[in-house]
């Protein structure tokens, strides 16, 4: 496979092979992104079934492994409605602005050695700017929906947002100062020997519990708190573009469980089963936990999430931060005879 | 005590009138309003700046169907004032009805109906610990609620063939006999329930997210609650050990040994520390009526039509899960109630909202309407 380098100084047909293999990996992307939403819907809905002493779809398929896919066709023939007051071309955007990086946060996940859309240098930087997109599609749903509750959960949205955003990414600097690259390659090749989990213990913590804020999810379901809000910023939304918002809340979910299994969990690395299948076994028990908190927890209060995000959060990865500096700095002291 | 204010609409109400507010209706189709409770806020980003409930939605005119029915026809009425607790709705209709004509209940009926009324307190607040979770965002609490409230729901199935509307307790007695295996599957319930309500605090009263978010909201003083004529778990959460199974016995609960539990401050944790502490009593009243249940008849004598005396009236209360239910009842001697009324206490619970939420959160108020337990059928009648 060339490189994009080579291709663009290089001749036609490196370039048609560079192309070819971009739209390739995109295919790939798109089809396990969705395959794996309609898995992790279908999943949610037995995890919590049987956490509640239900059995969750039993009709469509074989344990109703098929109900994602008929709730998919279904809500494919819904009627297309819009609020007579909504800001309708904000209103049809919203739902894209929200999908696409949802997707496009998959180029840089390491499903293998190999198995990686590309590998840039700045992998991790691009994976949480991407994500962090979302949010204007969540503000312009909220927005254009011209209803109080959409505005509600919009601007929850954003306060949370902007209070997590900084543990999440402070917590994965640990990481960052331990593999001295953004690679996500490189992370994960440098866990061979042990996994960062042990040494950044704390790091991990926050991560977890920045990142289910940064999905939405319970305890941190706020902007969309049903009890309260009805459905937050999708409260109007139907159909299809009401399925975007549901397949980019999934794949979300996927990408902060594979970013935490590449960071912390070693990756794809693991004995005796092939790469991909240790990434995937990993990456969905992250997936799990984060189901069980969901359908173990009550709802925290807005301010007592925003709270916890700036008066705990923050603090213990700034704690998190300088410790491990100081370590790696002692550490390349004792080798290099002292930094510079 | 806390000073009422209460600023009717549309005072207070015009757009504008205050900088930066704006009105949010909440309700009557809203996921927590239980039911079609409407609540017109007035906001200030997430704080609440003011709260009118308004209410009427599920209204069905009950009181005033009354008084072209006969006494025995209003039973199937009062099933549905609350409708979470029919057999007490039955109950409290049946009592202020033989009171008011003189009836006699049999010894076995009286056992059955106080059994019947303490399991359907225990549904009654099954349904309230489910809702509540879902107010707060914890879904679970709901299907373990509502899989226990089910074999309650099978014991009534089983005496009287309906699982939501019993119609069970009449003027008189009781409508059925209690069914072979009645008794054991009852007691099999009672031995069960205690493991299950472990686990109910292991799920939801010690989780510490539960905690931070119900501790010291909307706390109620004493005087205000009385005031104000709340009753019932709310009214003992303030402090007041005030329970008219005890203080204004009816039926036979003087026999029974059991406690009333209180609360210290009225706030939303002592709330549902009360409601689980009672069920734990209403297992205890059950059992001890079991072991007492005598053999015998279970309809007293009762004529066909019920003909109250002239010029009577009664006002008789219960203990319903909810507060003090009351029936008043004026009679001119036919075969109708001259005039019904129903004393409500989610209508009087309900008047607590407006006093204790203002100044705090949007989701503060979910946790203090789903405290107050409503039923709307009760509220609106």
């Amino acid at each position: 496979m060339p490189s994009p380098e080579t291709a663009l100084s290089g001749e036609p047909e490196s370039l048609l092979a560079v192309f070819g293999w971009y739209i390739l990996a995109s295919v790939l992307v798109i089809g396990f992104v969705t395959v794996s939403a309609m898995f992790l819907i279908w999943w949610e809905r037995k995890v919590s079934a049987h956490m509640q002493s239900r059995l969750g779809p039993m009709r469509v398929g074989w344990h109703g492994w098929l109900q994602s896919i008929a709730d998919a066709l279904k809500l494919l023939q819904k009627e297309n409605i819009i609020p007579a007051r909504a800001d309708r071309p904000v209103f049809w955007m919203a739902p894209v602005v929200v999908f696409i990086p949802a997707f496009l946060a998959y180029v840089c996940i390491p499903f293998g050695p190999r198995l990686i859309a590309e590998d840039l240098t700045i992998g991790l930087l691009y994976i949480l700017a991407i994500t962090s997109v979302a949010i204007v599609g969540i503000f312009m749903a909220g927005w254009a929906s011209n209803n109080k509750y959409s505005s509600l959960g919009a601007m929850r949205t954003v306060a949370q947002m902007v209070s997590y955003e900084v543990p999440l990414l402070l917590s994965l600097l640990g990481v960052v100062i331990l593999t001295q690259s953004l690679s996500m390659q490189t992370i994960v090749e440098s866990q061979a020997g042990i996994w960062f989990i042990a040494l950044q213990p704390l790091g991990f913590l926050i991560y977890i519990t920045a990142a289910t804020a940064e999905v939405n999810r319970t305890p941190f379901d706020i902007p969309e708190a049903e009890s309260e809000l009805v459905a937050g910023y999708h409260t109007e939304y139907s159909g299809m573009k009401f399925a975007f918002f549901f397949v980019a809340e999934y794949t979300n979910l996927f990408t902060i469980a594979a970013i935490a299994t590449a960071l912390f969990l070693g990756g794809w690395h693991g004995p005796l089963l092939p790469p991909v299948v240790w990434f995937l076994l990993k990456s969905y028990f992250i997936v799990f936990l984060l189901m069980w908190f969901r359908w173990t927890f009550p709802r925290v209060r807005i301010d007592q999430m925003i709270g916890l995000g700036w008066k705990v959060l923050i603090p213990l990865s700034f704690l998190n931060l300088i410790l491990t500096s100081l370590v790696v700095l002692l550490l390349q002291g004792g080798s290099a005879g002292g930094v510079s | 005590m806390t000073e009422i204010t209460h600023i009717p609409p549309p005072l207070g109400l015009e757009p504008g009138a205050h900088e930066g507010e704006f009105l949010i209706n909440m309700g009557p189709q809203h996921p927590s309003t239980h039911g079609v409770l409407r609540l017109v806020l007035r906001m200030e980003g997430e704080v609440i700046r003011g709260v009118w409930p308004v209410i009427g939605y599920l209204h069905r005119n009950h009181e005033k169907i009354a008084e072209s029915r006969p006494y025995s026809a209003f039973t199937m009425f009062s099933d549905r004032l609350d409708y979470l607790a029919s057999m007490n709705m039955n109950l409290g209709y049946a009592i202020a009805v033989e009171r008011l004509c003189g009836f006699e209940v049999p010894e076995r009926a009286e056992h059955i109906r106080v059994i019947m009324a303490e399991l359907n307190r225990i549904a009654s607040h099954l349904v309230w610990f489910g809702t509540y979770g879902l107010d707060l965002g914890a879904w679970t609490p709901m299907l373990f609620g509502f899989r226990e409230r089910e074999q309650i729901i099978d014991l009534f199935e089983m005496a009287c063939g309906a699982r939501l509307t019993y119609s069970y307790i009449i003027p008189g007695g009781v409508t059925e006999d209690l069914p072979d295996g009645f008794v054991e599957r009852a007691r099999a319930f009672l031995r069960m329930m205690p493991a299950k309500l472990r686990e109910y605090d292991d799920l939801l009263g010690d989780n510490v997210i539960f905690r931070r978010r119900v501790e010291g909201i909307a706390p109620l003083d004493t005087e205000t609650a009385v005031a104000l004529g709340v009753t019932g778990p709310l009214l003992r959460a303030t402090g007041l050990r005030w329970d008219l199974r005890r203080d204004a016995p009816y039926s036979i609960y003087d026999r029974f040994d059991f406690e009333i539990p209180t609360g210290t401050t009225g706030d939303c944790m002592d709330r549902y520390t009360v409601r689980m502490t009672e069920i734990r009593e209403s297992l205890r009243i059950i059992e001890q009526a079991l072991d007492a249940l005598p053999d015998g008849p279970i309809q007293g004598k009762v004529p066909r039509v019920i003909r109250a005396p002239k010029d009577a009236e009664i006002y008789d209360r219960t203990e319903s899960p909810r507060g003090e239910y009351g029936i008043y009842i004026v009679s001119d001697g036919k075969p109708q109630p001259w005039r019904l009324k129903v004393r409500a206490p989610s209508f009087s619970n309900l008047m607590s909202v407006a006093p204790t939420s203002i100044g705090l959160k949007i989701a503060d108020l979910v946790a203090i309407v789903g405290s107050i337990d409503i039923v709307m059928g009760e509220v609106d009648r």
